[in-house]
């Protein structure tokens, strides 16, 4: 089936209060057809990359305003590695600062999104480069 | 993994199988995920899958909108791991009918054990399927069957009064309420409480939540003595040789419990009420339920299969013409029906 909705994890880790975007986000890709698992706040990486996993995710979007990402991203990816899960699309959104951008992409972070990212533009890009599993 | 040949697929889904036995998570994840798509891979690893399962105790929870279902997963997770049970939990969530989208937020209220690597927690889509499951819940609970969970509980979307098919794909059916704010209980939701086997009232710190326990215990013994309800199992037919004369469908005489999920007042009394029921299930062979679901299953792949073999090559021209005929009342649809299934080989009916 060609047409089977892609599957995006939206998880906050860390202590990050801010879930307005996130839920923004998990709503708005829901309405773009996607499939969306919301994990909520307070993730661990381990939550993440466990809830990635036994939800055979296609995509896992974090989302980080707390400016804790340069720590949280990478273990996250480490440990999606470490799953076997590299072939997971990994992108991140909130606060990140354009210096940061670059490091995140080096450890295997897809794209990152700012404020005032439309959904249309996240869906795009996430069908333009999730691949959908069998 | 992109579909190839046929002993392509066979290897895949062997080594998904092997690898799931033996405890690799991810490729239980995978083989779920064939599962909902319906693809090959999931037929050829049921096969393998199937005979392994049976032991698992396989519960439904039910119930409206925010009576607090998931919270109250959660706290059977916490309950059934110190009891030492592996469990799994499949939460399905309502797709939109325009988009085809699902936001599937029940995970959010059961993360206390999130990297217990003895529990498992799936959330699927409704995909378009009436009934508070998707088509495919009860495969899933299958495979996890197979996969050695001793639990596995079935979170069904947020149910109005006709969703009652958790009943077939479950061994007990636990149907929540929560405590009414009036003084009445609002609506006598006879369809959900036909099928249960647990009555939970949830939120049991909310005031009236133990008026609206013996109200529904009234309500229950009332029914029960009209000898109404339904048969365990959802109605469904047994398939096996009906006796003389057809048993009436007996009602239920569900248990009425109490129960807070935030703070898990309750929730020992629940699990010990699940094994009660599972254990009388046993001494009466667990024949009801169990035939259903069978039922159910067996009924859905032969509807499957039919839909295919009229549209192979070679009968894909009668069967539309077939159709065409119907539309323009030349033929009426049960003589439709009876020249399609007259015209159709059916003895290899897997090649596809
Ligand atoms: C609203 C807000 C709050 C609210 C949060 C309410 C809530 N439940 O979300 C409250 C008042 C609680 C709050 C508190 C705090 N806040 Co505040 N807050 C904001 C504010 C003004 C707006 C955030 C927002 O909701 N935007 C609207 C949503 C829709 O946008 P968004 O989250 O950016 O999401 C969009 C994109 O980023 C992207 N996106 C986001 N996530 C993801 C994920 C994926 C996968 C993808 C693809 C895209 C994506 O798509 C979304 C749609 O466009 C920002 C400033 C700002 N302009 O961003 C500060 C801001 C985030 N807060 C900040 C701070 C410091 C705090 C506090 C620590 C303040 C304090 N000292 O108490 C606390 C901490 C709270 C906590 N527990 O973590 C700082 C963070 C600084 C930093 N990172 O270095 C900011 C940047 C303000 C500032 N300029 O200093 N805050
Ligand atoms: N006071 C109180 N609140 C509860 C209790 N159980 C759950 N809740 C709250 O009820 C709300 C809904 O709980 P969920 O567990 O998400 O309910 P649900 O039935 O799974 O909801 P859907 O899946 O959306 O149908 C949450 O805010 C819970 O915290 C309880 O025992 N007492
Ligand atoms: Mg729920």
């Amino acid at each position: 089936m060609a047409d089977r909705p892609l599957k995006v994890l939206i998880a906050k880790p860390g202590l990050d209060g801010h879930d307005r975007g996130a839920k923004v986000l998990a709503r708005g890709l829901r309405d773009e057809g996607f499939e969306v698992v919301y994990t909520g706040l307070r993730q661990t990486p381990d939550m993440v990359v466990t809830a990635a996993l036994q939800e055979d995710a296609d995509v896992v979007g974090l989302s980080i305003l707390s400016g804790a990402h340069m720590t949280l991203v990478p273990k996250v990816t480490a440990k999606l590695r470490e799953a076997g899960m590299d072939d997971v699309l990994v992108v991140v959104g909130g606060i990140i600062p354009d210096d940061d951008v670059t490091e995140l992409k080096k450890v295997g972070v897809a794209e990152t999104f700012g404020p005032g990212t439309t959904i249309a533009e996240v869906a795009d890009y996430l069908r333009a480069h999730a691949r959908p599993r069998s | 993994m992109v579909a190839g040949t046929g002993r392509e697929r066979a290897a895949d889904a062997d080594a998904l199988v092997d690898a799931a036995l033996a405890g690799d998570r991810r490729a239980l994840a995978r083989i779920l995920t064939a599962v909902e798509n319906r693809t090959p891979v999931a037929e050829l690893a049921l096969r393998r899958l199937y005979p392994l399962a049976g032991a698992a105790h396989l519960v439904g929870i039910t119930g409206p909108p925010g009576a607090g279902k998931s919270t109250l997963v959660a706290a059977l997770i916490g309950a059934a791991r110190e009891a030492g049970r592996a469990v799994a939990v499949v939460a399905v969530d309502p797709s939109s009918p325009i988009t085809g989208g699902a936001l599937l937020g029940d995970r959010v209220r059961m993360q206390s054990y999130a990297t217990d690597g003895d529990v498992f927690i799936r959330s699927m889509a409704a995909r378009g399927h009436a009934g508070g499951l998707a088509s495919t819940s009860t495969a899933a609970a299958a495979v996890l069957d197979a996969a050695g969970f001793d639990l596995i509980l079935l979170e069904t979307v947020g149910t109005g009064q006709s969703e009652v098919e958790v009943a077939a794909a479950a061994d007990t059916t636990v149907v929540l309420e929560a405590p009414e704010m009036g003084d009445e209980v609002q609506a006598i939701k006879a369809g959900l409480l036909e099928v249960a086997d647990i009555v939970v009232v949830n939120k049991g710190d909310r005031p009236g939540a133990q008026r609206t326990a013996s109200q529904l215990r009234a309500m229950l013994v009332a029914v029960g003595r009209a000898g109404g309800g339904v048969r365990n199992g959802a109605g469904a037919r047994s398939p096996t040789a009906a006796p003389e004369t057809p048993p009436r469908p007996r009602p239920k005489e569900p248990e009425v419990l109490v129960t807070t999920a935030t703070t898990g007042d309750g929730i020992p009394e629940l699990l010990q009420s699940l094994d009660r029921h599972r254990a009388r299930g046993h001494e009466a062979g667990d024949t009801p339920a169990r035939l259903a679901r069978a039922e159910a299953q067996v009924w859905a792949i032969l509807a499957d299969r039919l839909r295919a073999e009229l549209h192979v090559p070679a009968n894909r021209e009668t069967t539309d013409a077939t159709i065409r005929q119907v539309a323009a009342h030349e033929l009426d649809p049960f003589a439709a029906a009876d020249q399609l299934l007259a015209g159709i080989r059916l003895e290899n009916p897997s090649r596809r």
